[in-house]
């Protein structure tokens, strides 16, 4: 990947302030105009360097403290189907296929934050009715041992 | 728990979603939301100095730093469960890791620089701590949001 590119991420990585001209101090430490960062960020976006620019939320601070990890099992050829109708819930911030085990046959992992466990329980429901998987586990956190973003 | 009004709770949403690339972003941001940009940047601030917005910025994509990850979990009896959570956190490669009750219930995600490192630390962990493990990599994605509807 292109230099100014890592640059550029380690320098936004934790942050960009806020104020008027968030891209200020970025564009004077990369001898590049303020344009050509937002640029820069534009183009590791198309690239898929980047998943998204935006604010990451504490979401316990606002309440969503509930979080279940669903898992799923789904008859293989109806993985692709099924797999987007979940990404299509908005309590659903993740979801993923992954492979089966002889003694754990969820093939579909979905991530659910909300408000209160009821509501995880509920969405999970939801969930069930609208893609018709009937077998499937929901694993609460009940202790966090270890949470760190990933940095480069 | 912070008190939102319905101006902050546009806010949050609209930062998550539709942050503005722009070289004054907040200020295109405060036309969207029909609030001045010195307000906006008052609110953020606030919100940030409470701990509901953590940063804005890059949401980066591992794997096209060449970096490879997975989920993984353990099945450990419940008196072990603090002494392997301890072995497992030892490791920085491990960036997530969770008490989740049921067969297999210490939960942890690992990203390492490539596929032979992660495979070691897994293989380390199965035998230092001697319980089953499985290894989940993703086959498909299907979702990866981290957004929230604030409501």
């Amino acid at each position: 990947m292109k230099d100014i590119y890592i640059q550029l991420l380690r320098i936004t990585q934790d942050g960009i302030p806020f104020t008027s001209r968030p891209f200020k101090d970025a564009a004077a430490e990369l001898n590049i105009s303020e344009e050509e960062v937002v640029d820069l960020i534009r183009k590791m976006q198309s690239e898929g360097i980047i998943r998204r620019f935006g604010a990451s939320i504490g979401h316990r601070v606002l309440g969503i403290t509930a979080n279940a990890m669903c898992t799923w099992n789904v008859p293989d050829e109806r993985v692709e189907e099924v797999g987007k109708i979940m990404a299509g819930f908005s309590e659903v911030t993740h979801c993923y296929e992954r492979p089966r085990y002889p003694d754990w046959p969820y093939n579909l992992f979905t991530m659910v934050h909300s408000y209160t466990e009821e509501d995880c329980i509920r969405t999970a429901e939801d969930i069930s009715k609208a893609t018709g998987i009937e077998d499937y586990k929901l694993l609460f956190s009940e202790k966090e041992f270890k949470k760190t973003g990933i940095r480069i | 728990m912070i008190p939102l009004d319905e101006t902050d709770k546009n806010i949050l949403n609209a930062i998550q979603f539709d942050f503005p690339l722009d070289v004054k972003p907040f200020e295109k941001l405060g036309e969207q939301l029909e609030i001045k940009e010195e307000e906006l940047l008052r609110r953020i601030q606030r919100l940030n100095a409470a701990g509901a917005i953590r940063r804005i910025g890059p949401i980066i994509n591992t794997k096209k730093l060449g970096g490879v990850s997975t989920l993984a979990a353990v099945s450990v009896p419940e008196a072990n469960i603090d002494k392997v959570a301890e072995y497992i956190n030892q490791y920085p490669e491990v960036s997530h890791n969770y008490l989740r009750p049921d067969k297999y219930n210490i939960w942890f995600t690992v990203s390492a620089d490539d596929e032979n490192r992660l495979n070691e630390i897994l293989e380390d962990i199965e035998k230092e701590t001697d319980c089953p493990l499985i290894n989940l990599p993703t086959v498909r994605l299907f979702k990866i949001g981290v957004m929230f509807n604030i409501r």
